[in-house]
């Protein structure tokens, strides 16, 4: 088969994504209909349960309004803009080839670069370029997995997992994030492919986070994907998805759902970079729930898109349960940045803190949009909620919105929102002890994310550093 | 000696929002030399010291300035630093999220070339040293950039950048507002390790007290945006016994600010 590599798609203001015609051996029709969700079904061999879970899903995507401020309490104010999107433009499934035969050295020489800068490490670089045959990612990846089976620790794409473990499957799938939630989680129900499934048994702690990019077989970088965890009592584990590598793709939707159930005791931490090419609609359903003293953090970095609505949520629903999203949006030139969290407490003394902080520049919009509720039952519990925008010119704009709901007495809940700007001040403080303005800015601005990067894996910190570095270049204005 | 730096302003005229503050100033500092510009509230000190490191706010509407026969207004804030101006602030801003040790490196290396930057082991010990003499608590190198930090803190910080950049000249703008005594001699001592004849140092002051534990050599008195009087240590000492009412009337100054006459 003839190997075509193409060149960097021209986008403005976006240089460093890359996309590959001709990796796919299989690729629906464009539209959704039932034949193609069936279709989905049967190629991936999949049992009739699930078949019919797809189709009832596309039943409700049907009856579904596409979310806006006339149907829907939380987009009522300043909702995204989604008039754009068409449904009958997109391809729902791609199937890639098992082995592309693609060789390292056929990868264009801009794309090593770019990997280059942004300190990827080989290994990744290369399955990112779609290397997938990649001979050192599978050793590290074999090894993980087989340290993580003596442990008892399920960790597989989602496909197979609906294959191999249909027991948790059908006793775990769709019920922290059922179709119905709103469109998009019905859409994705459709036609979802891809995505990670991991158990982790009773008193289990996985001391290495587990890392998405090391899943190499299977469509992990999905437009639909579709990830389940467990974390059973008493354990732990770390997830981390995506890297800082922009992802380039000719669809414009990318609809995740991702449901994680924490039982008693047990902490579950869901770490997410992701950069956007311009181009994409990222909407996506994250949904907890946490039981009696469970822990669920969500540390979610989002970058670039057309437009990204993203509100990890954690459902309180044990006592003493606790709940922590941390989060960065940055929104370039053309791009909205919806983005914020949703925490609910059902029970006694829960606690949340929800620490937001975005970046607008070039013209950008960053919203805040956010959930505190506090249950009838949720006696002594505490919310704390802090968004933090920086603004870098006068033509990028930024918006809060929280929305607080309170069925109880005795509990405590705290909002603090700031809006700043890179001050004439701090740069010239700055400047004054030789940094360019340009250091000096980066430098303002690698502290205000600071809260952030020092949550993530050392190797993803500086990856994040960076990209937000590339990201800031020459956008003083 | 050709390495002593030298600072020449001549005629120097500074306006903010069009309005002028500082009114023709001519001063040179040299090597092994330090000034001390003393004067009363709102005669144009910190404005002097600000416009000299290019604060955008401060326009300069005649005059000069050169370090070491370099077009010093001609340069961006950074350039004139990396030509080894250092100015200490009354009131440096705060960066959140920033150590003061991964600042001070980032400042050191800005200085130097690529390749060239300085050694991480190299820099904390000199860290540790500099900060032995300010009398500063080692956790002060992994805080953030003056956030929540004391005045006395905040200074003691600007000192301790001094020393680890290593300026040709330097301004040390009202570095003893707000200090203890104690505080007060910690700092003059770290601004008297940097004496010698690579090093000259613009002092701005209001009181005295300062120049009792660094001796200048030369002291100005700043009135209407302008020096009116210069001369030695001893007129310090004349000024903080009598006041500033026996220069005014020497001079016939009836109002030393440039508040009121546009």
């Amino acid at each position: 088969m003839a190997k075509e590599i193409p060149n960097v798609p021209d986008i403005p203001d976006y240089q460093y994504g890359f996309h590959d015609k001709d990796v796919s051996v299989f690729r629906s029709k464009k539209g959704l209909n039932r034949q193609i969700v069936e279709e989905i079904s049967r190629m991936k061999g999949e049992p009739e349960w699930m078949l019919e879970f797809r189709l009832k899903s596309l039943e409700q995507f049907y009856k579904m309004p596409m979310p806006s401020s006339a149907n829907s309490k939380w987009f009522s104010l300043l909702p995204g803009n989604l008039d754009e999107l068409n449904f009958d433009d997109i391809t729902y499934y791609v199937k890639p080839s098992e082995r592309q035969g693609k060789t390292w050295e056929e990868v264009p020489d801009e794309i090593k670069q770019t990997f280059d800068k942004l300190g990827i490490p080989e290994a990744e670089q290369k399955f990112l370029a779609g290397v997938s045959a990649q001979y050192e990612s599978e050793v590290v990846y074999h090894n993980m997995q087989k340290e993580l089976e003596e442990q008892g620790v399920i960790f597989c794409d989602t496909d197979t997992a609906v294959r191999e473990y249909p027991e948790l499957m059908k006793e775990y799938f769709g019920t922290v994030v059922p179709p119905s939630d709103n469109k998009f989680a019905a859409l994705n129900s459709a036609v979802w492919s891809g995505g990670s499934f991991i158990y982790v048994p009773k008193g289990v702690k996985c001391d290495v986070p587990l890392q998405a990019y090391f899943r190499i077989n299977s469509e992990n970088m999905g437009q639909f994907e579709r990830t389940l965890i467990i974390a059973d009592e008493d354990s732990f584990v770390h997830y981390v998805e995506g890297c800082t590598a922009p992802v380039y793709s000719t669809n414009s939707l990318h609809s995740a759902v991702v449901e994680i159930v924490v039982r008693d005791n047990a902490r579950c931490r869901y770490t997410t970079i992701q950069n956007w090419a311009p181009n994409i609609y990222n909407l996506v359903t994250k949904r907890a729930v946490a039981d009696k003293g469970a822990h669920m953090e969500w540390v979610d970095g989002n970058i670039g898109s057309k437009l990204t609505m993203k509100y990890p949520a954690v459902v309180m629903r044990g006592e003493g349960a606790k709940a922590d999203v941390l989060s960065i949006a940055v929104a370039g030139k053309n791009q909205h940045q919806d983005a914020g969290a949703k925490v609910t407490a059902l029970a006694p003394n829960c606690t949340s803190t929800i620490i937001s902080k975005s970046i607008a520049k070039q013209g950008g919009k960053v919203t805040y949009r956010g959930l505190s509720s506090f249950g009838p039952k949720a006696d002594g519990s505490k919310a704390n909620v802090k968004c933090d925008t920086l603004i870098l010119d006068n033509e990028s704009t930024s918006d809060t919105i929280p929305y607080n709901e309170v069925k109880t007495d005795n509990v405590m809940l705290e909002h603090e929102a700031t809006v700043s700007k890179v001050s004439e001040d701090q740069l010239f403080y700055l400047m004054s002890r030789g940094l360019t303005e340009d250091e000096a800015t980066q430098m303002i601005i690698m502290g205000f994310i600071e809260p952030f990067t020092k949550e993530l894996p050392m190797e993803y910190a500086v990856e994040m550093n960076r990209l937000i570095k590339f990201e800031m270049e020459g956008s003083i204005g | 000696m050709a390495n002593k730096p030298n600072l020449k302003i001549k005629d120097l005229h500074v306006a903010i929002d069009e309005k002028e503050i500082l009114k023709g100033v001519n001063l040179e500092i040299n090597g092994g030399e330090i000034h001390a510009i003393m004067g009363p509230n709102g005669t144009g000190k910190s404005t002097l010291a600000s416009a000299l490191m290019g604060h955008p706010r401060y326009e300069v509407s005649k005059g000069e300035a050169l370090l070491d026969q370099a077009d010093l207004l001609d340069m961006d804030v950074d350039e004139r630093a990396r030509a080894g101006l250092f100015l200490a602030m009354q009131y440096p801003s705060e960066v959140s999220g920033v150590t003061n040790s991964d600042f001070l490196r980032s400042a050191i290396n800005a200085k130097r070339d690529e390749g060239n930057e300085i050694s991480l082991m190299k820099f904390i010990r000199e860290m540790d040293k500099k900060m032995e003499l300010l009398e500063m608590d080692e956790k002060f190198a992994t805080r953030y950039l003056n956030e929540g930090f004391s005045g006395g803190e905040k200074k003691r910080n600007e000192i301790l950048q001094l020393m680890m950049l290593n300026p040709r000249i330097a301004i040390l703008d009202e570095i003893d507002s707000g200090l203890d005594i104690d505080a007060l001699k910690v700092v003059a001592a770290g601004v008297n390790a940097m004496r010698g004849d690579e090093f000259g140092a613009l002092i701005i002051t209001h009181y005295q007290r300062l120049l009792n534990y660094i001796k200048p050599d030369f002291v100005h008195v700043f009135m209407q945006g302008r020096i009116v009087k210069s001369g030695g240590p001893e007129l310090a000492e004349r000024l903080e016994a009598e006041g500033y009412d026996w220069v005014k009337e020497e001079l016939g100054i009836e109002d030393e600010t440039v508040g009121q006459q546009g």
